[in-house]
């Protein structure tokens, strides 16, 4: 496993959780409703190549939640003053769900200090007639197996979710509180990004599961008719999150994207 | 003592085995028959009417969107319906739920319309809507309590200060408000605020500014006595004797000439209601958000698994979620619960989930003769706050 640490950083006041490890050029990774919590595989797998910046969003996490926190869009200026603030330039930024919706909020208002955008089963945008399935109605149980083809991983992820601590509890409520704050209305989307989508000209993957039960595949191909130049990429057996379920096609993917650029 | 009547309008007439999941949200209108809702609308509306020649001192409706367990979303029509067609008792509209509302103003406006039409007969409900409101209204629930507060905060701006005035929230902007009409009753209506009994209710409705009717509704009986007295205690806190009228009580009730009769008369229609129509699972009921996380966690531990089993009458009956009995019995248990809770109003919901026209009117009779009259002497303020 990579060297990797965990601290905390002040960013205007807010305090911010972030894991850091392996080396490279950065990569920043924003992190999907369900928040990090671990330093997982595929962070591992990218840290063999990257400086990999893993912050908590405010609001997720042990990050805090300021009283600023209303909007994606608050959301994206605090990762611009978040970036300038740790210095970082010529930054891969991957994003995955929420995490790919900042992304791509992030690169509309000001790409100057980033490299490459990869946009994994990114939220942001809306499908008219390809309906988004409804999270909060979901029970843990019911998300778990929808959010992976594989229903084995599904089953060891509710098997888990029953050992969590209560500390454990505490951080997945919180996450799924703010993103509820987030993202109940407009659901999941900013009605303006589509209009702005084409200002991203940084080099761009979109990495799909074929079988997305929150963002279905033409999700990914909208993304891909906005982004001028971007290429997609549709992971077959693979659901919402494809760095966990299909960890080579998404390293393949993001290898891909960085090595041209 | 207030008796006020309490009318959900559920949609009886629903096929209770479609009903597999859930009543709300998602469960389709398909299963709601106008022809049948329109029978249903006007005898429910005749059992209110019923409600106002028996003598209770309130008629009351309430709003819910999108669901079988009560077909009022806009309360309003009905709270209009019913000024003109009674006489003397209070409507009691508990209440609109003001964060689900673009504009908090036209809540004012309704309520000031039935105010000015009835001659000052109208009780102001304010509520928040149940979290399954805040899915099928796509509002959302992180902002409800804050937008409660400004939303009252401009209802209240409007009813009571010379306009045009101007009002700068967070949510609502107006550069004038001026409502036309204003309220008829001075300084406005009586605010009643139904509740589950959060800490924040009972501290923001108990002060001294507002002393607003705290009506603690559908809960188990060691909800109500801990939240009313609870709220008691704020009252002193506040340097102030809690008065019987800031206290209410709503909850289902039935009479019969006998317990056994009313036992057996009311099982299949109330364990219909809290089985069937209230049936709706966490997820619907608490969105992210629509309480604070230690509340969202509390609610989940007592209620939600309260919830998960069947409820039989008797488990109702024994959690003092409905009241059940021949008068005697069911003035027996009002006058030991008002001697607990100090509440001066008691809100009975008379008809619920399939129980039909006769034993509505039945009960409601049974309840205004001979429940009622024995119980007018308690609950009444205090002589020396009266003054």
């Amino acid at each position: 496993m990579a060297d990797h640490k965990a601290e905390t950083l002040n960013i205007n006041g807010c305090s911010i959780e972030l894991r850091r490890g392996g080396s490279g050029p950065p990569l920043m990774f924003l992190h999907g409703a369900g928040g990090v919590s671990t330093w997982a595989p595929y962070l591992d797998a990218l840290a063999d190549r990257f400086d990999v910046i893993v912050p908590s969003h405010p609001g997720f996490g042990s990050s805090d939640d300021p009283d600023w926190l209303d909007t994606i869009s608050d959301m994206a200026y605090f990762y611009l003053d978040f970036i300038e603030e740790l210095g970082l330039k010529d930054i891969h930024l991957v994003g995955n769900s929420l995490g790919g919706w900042i992304a791509s909020e992030i690169a509309i208002r000001n790409a100057e200090r980033l490299k490459t955008l990869t946009l994994v089963s990114a939220a942001g945008i809306n499908v008219v007639g390809v309906p988004m399935g409804d999270i909060f109605l979901w029970s843990n149980e019911e998300a778990a197996r929808k959010m992976f083809f594989n229903q084995d991983i599904a089953e060891q992820r509710i098997a888990l979710a029953a050992e969590m601590t209560d500390e454990q509890k505490d951080i997945q409520l919180k996450n799924y509180f703010t993103t509820g704050k987030l993202s109940w209305n407009p659901r999941f989307h900013n009605p303006d990004l589509i209009k702005w989508l084409h200002r991203i000209k940084i080099p761009t993957m979109l990495i799909w599961g074929e079988n997305d039960k929150i963002f279905p595949p033409a999700y990914g191909k909208a993304f891909r008719e906005a982004i001028v130049g971007s290429e997609l990429r549709i992971i077959p057996e693979c659901g919402h999150l494809p760095h966990q379920e299909k960890l080579e096609e998404f390293l393949a993917g993001v290898k891909d994207i960085t090595s041209k650029n | 003592m207030r008796f006020s009547f309490f009318h959900l309008m559920p949609y009886s007439a629903v096929d209770l085995d479609a009903i597999e999941h859930t009543a709300w949200i998602k469960f389709s209108n398909s299963n709601y028959d106008p022809k049948e809702g329109h029978k249903l609308y006007n005898r429910y509306l005749d059992e209110l009417e019923f409600a106002d020649k028996l003598g209770f001192d309130g008629i009351c409706v309430n709003e819910h969107h999108q669901t079988a367990y009560g077909i009022m979303p806009q309360p309003s029509v009905l709270a209009g319906a019913l000024s003109r067609r009674t006489k003397s008792a209070k409507i009691c509209v508990l209440g609109r739920a003001l964060p689900l509302t673009e504009n908090p103003l036209s809540i004012a406006e309704e309520y000031a319309m039935i105010d000015n039409v009835t001659g000052g007969r109208l009780i102001a409900g304010f509520v928040r809507g149940i979290g399954c409101e805040y899915h099928s209204y796509m509002v959302n629930p992180s902002s409800s309590l804050a937008k409660f507060h400004e939303a009252h905060d401009l209802i209240l701006q409007a009813w009571t200060q010379p306009g045009p005035t101007t009002f700068e929230g967070k949510y609502y902007r107006f550069q004038y408000v001026n409502m036309w009409p204003r309220p008829y009753q001075e300084p406005h209506p009586p605010i009643w605020i139904p509740s589950q009994g959060s800490s924040e209710t009972k501290d923001w409705a108990s002060h001294p500014d507002r002393k607003y009717t705290m009506l603690m509704t559908f809960s188990p009986i060691k909800n109500v006595v801990r939240n009313m007295n609870a709220y008691a205690d704020k009252c002193l806190e506040y340097g102030y004797k809690c008065q019987p009228d800031q206290l209410g009580w709503a909850l289902p009730l039935y009479v019969a000439e006998t317990d056994e009769k009313a036992i057996e008369e009311a099982r299949p229609h109330i364990q219909n209601f809290f089985n069937k129509f209230v049936l709706a699972p966490t997820e619907y009921r608490m969105p992210p958000g629509y309480s604070s996380i230690n509340s969202y966690k509390m609610i989940l531990e007592n209620k939600m698994k309260f919830r998960e089993q069947f409820l039989s009458i008797e488990m109702l009956m024994e959690n003092g979620m409905f009241i059940c009995g021949s008068p005697s019995t069911v003035v027996e248990k009002l006058e030991a619960y008002q001697a607990e809770m100090g509440y001066g109003n008691l809100v009975i919901m008379g008809q619920f989930g399939t129980l039909d026209h006769e034993h509505t009117k039945k009960s409601m009779q049974l309840f205004a003769e001979d429940v009622m009259p024995k119980l007018r002497h308690i609950g009444e303020p205090d002589a020396v706050a009266a003054e």
